[in-house]
């Protein structure tokens, strides 16, 4: 039989696949891979910030994550350098600040490492509930924003002049991110709630020719990379957290020589 | 009679700059319900900054914009669709307007474009990438059509029987039209009224009146006077079907 813990990491995994198969696809879509790596590198400020005033964590992220998402938006109009440097400058800063007050604070004893890979195998029941409620609501906006988002993704000008008011729709986007960011740090951790964000969606482009059924198997390479790596770390012992992604990248993998195959069979 | 239509784009004064560099200034202009009116210029002289005005698509503009009509279609000058984004011209025609099979198989069909209705968007040639984007802009009944080069790429023999369309459109469905086009024949044959921009409005007026005016001979040349004269030329015997003229 398996353990209550290990259904607990199943629950919540399944959770966070849920969430990030859509998601993730209009993180591909929108060239947003490496905003989603800055905001969960800004993740770490968000937890030591936590620590200092005694904030709920997840709280404590999605704030310090919408604030560095407008200082974003104030630095691209303050300055013409490209989208590219200002995210990396606001990635490695705020990861750098996060490490710097973790040295001050001596009195608490910290684990970097589990917040940089999660722990997704110490997941209690009212993370379960965070995920999970977060995550429904998550997608129901993400339900009743996808015209009007997916429209503003297709092209800006197009979606402004016909209507479907851009401006809002990103930013609502990107508040959505910082969420998803917020409820998952503790179970995937930093470096990997990117990578859920995007290997499944990329497997997904792969295989599929619609926009639908791409944010579908995104959903199902997620699952499948969830299920894979958790219990491949059960029987081999390995890191949960990075056993997800390696068994997404496979599935990555594999979906590239699908792929090449259903090209030759065209010709 | 001109005066009972329903106005439904009125632009006073405006212009827009980025960076304290002026794109274009001081452009006023109405389109009426059932009329056409063309933007021409030479490159870079606002024209499709003009169109972006007048669809609100800037946020700091100066002068005003008053719209009076919530059903706009719009074909962009330009439009890339990023390789990572898997669509099909189905998928793209509902893009901002719920469209049920018949109203999109009709659209499709108008531009002739129907049997590309399963094709990935990335796989279109320029032509039939413009006629789905003219489809789609068609396919909502919009009472505002705003046509940034909306045949650019196409074959010469689709150009004219788009342009016709485009006609027959303001004609049917009584939509006005913002056009912007290159094509100064067409322009001059079939636009009820021309402005000619080059980073501010030049001439103005009905395309008989603004051949004449000594502006629009500065920006484009003594050559392009004669079109009209061309056209009404060709006009008089379009009854006699001389294929000679036609070809010319």
């Amino acid at each position: 039989m398996l353990e209550d813990f290990f259904i607990r990491a199943l629950l919540a995994g399944i959770g966070i696949a849920l969430i990030t198969g859509p998601i993730g696809c209009f993180v591909i879509w929108r060239r947003l891979s490496f905003f989603a790596g800055t905001l969960a590198h800004s993740a770490l400020l968000g937890v030591t910030m936590a620590l200092v005033f005694e904030l709920n964590i997840a709280f404590s992220v999605f704030l310090i994550s919408a604030v560095l998402a407008i200082f974003l938006l104030q630095l691209q109009t303050k300055t013409n350098l490209p989208n590219d440097a200002l995210l990396g400058l606001l990635a490695h800063s705020s990861l750098a600040i996060g490490l710097v007050i973790i040295g001050f604070l001596t009195t608490i004893r910290f684990d970097v490492m589990g917040l940089l890979f999660g722990d997704i195998l110490a997941v209690s029941q009212s993370d379960l509930l965070l995920i999970w409620v977060g995550g429904v609501f998550i997608l129901i906006i993400l339900k009743i924003i996808w015209k009007p988002l997916f429209a503003s993704t297709i092209n800006y000008d197009l979606a402004k002049a016909e209507g479907m008011n851009p401006d809002r729709y990103n930013a609502i986007f990107t508040i959505l991110m910082a969420a998803i960011i917020a409820i998952s740090i503790k179970i995937v951790g930093l470096l990997l709630i990117t990578g859920m964000l995007i290997i499944p969606a990329a497997l997904a482009r792969n295989i599929s020719n619609n926009p639908i059924q791409m944010a579908l198997l995104s959903t199902i390479g997620g699952l499948l990379s969830i299920l894979i790596g958790l219990f491949s770390s059960l029987e081999f012992n390995t890191a949960s957290g990075p056993s997800i992604i390696t068994a997404a990248l496979l599935l990555f993998l594999i979906t590239l020589i699908k792929t090449k195959k259903f090209s030759e069979l065209k010709k | 009679m001109e005066n009972k239509k329903k106005v439904l784009l009125k632009v006073e004064n405006v212009g827009v700059s980025i960076n304290d560099k002026s794109l274009v200034k001081g452009v006023s202009f109405e389109v009426k319900q059932g009329e056409i009116v063309t933007l021409i210029g030479p490159n870079g002289s606002g024209k499709s900054t003009t169109a972006k005005i007048a669809l609100g698509i800037y946020k700091k503009i100066d002068g005003k914009v008053k719209t009076y009509t919530d059903k706009i279609g719009y074909v962009p000058q330009k439009i890339s669709i990023d390789w990572t984004l898997p669509i099909r011209v189905s998928d793209f025609m509902t893009l901002t307007e719920e469209l049920n099979q018949d109203q999109i198989n009709t659209a499709l069909n108008l531009t002739g474009v129907e049997h590309l209705k399963n094709k990935s968007l990335s796989k279109l040639s320029g032509g039939e990438f413009q006629r789905v984007l003219i489809a789609r802009a068609i396919s909502k009944q919009p009472e505002l059509l705003v046509l940034d080069e909306p045949v650019q790429g196409v074959d010469f023999k689709g150009e004219l029987a788009l342009y016709e369309l485009i006609k027959k459109i303001s004609d049917k469905m009584k939509c006005g039209i913002l056009l912007i086009s290159h094509d100064l024949h067409v322009v001059m044959s079939a636009t009820d009224y021309v402005l000619c921009l080059n980073g501010h409005v030049c001439c103005s007026g009905t395309p008989h009146n603004v051949v004449k005016d000594s502006k629009y001979r500065e920006l484009f040349g003594d050559r392009a006077s004669n079109i009209l004269s061309l056209y009404e030329h060709k006009h008089d015997h379009t009854h006699s079907q001389d294929g000679a003229i036609d070809q010319k």
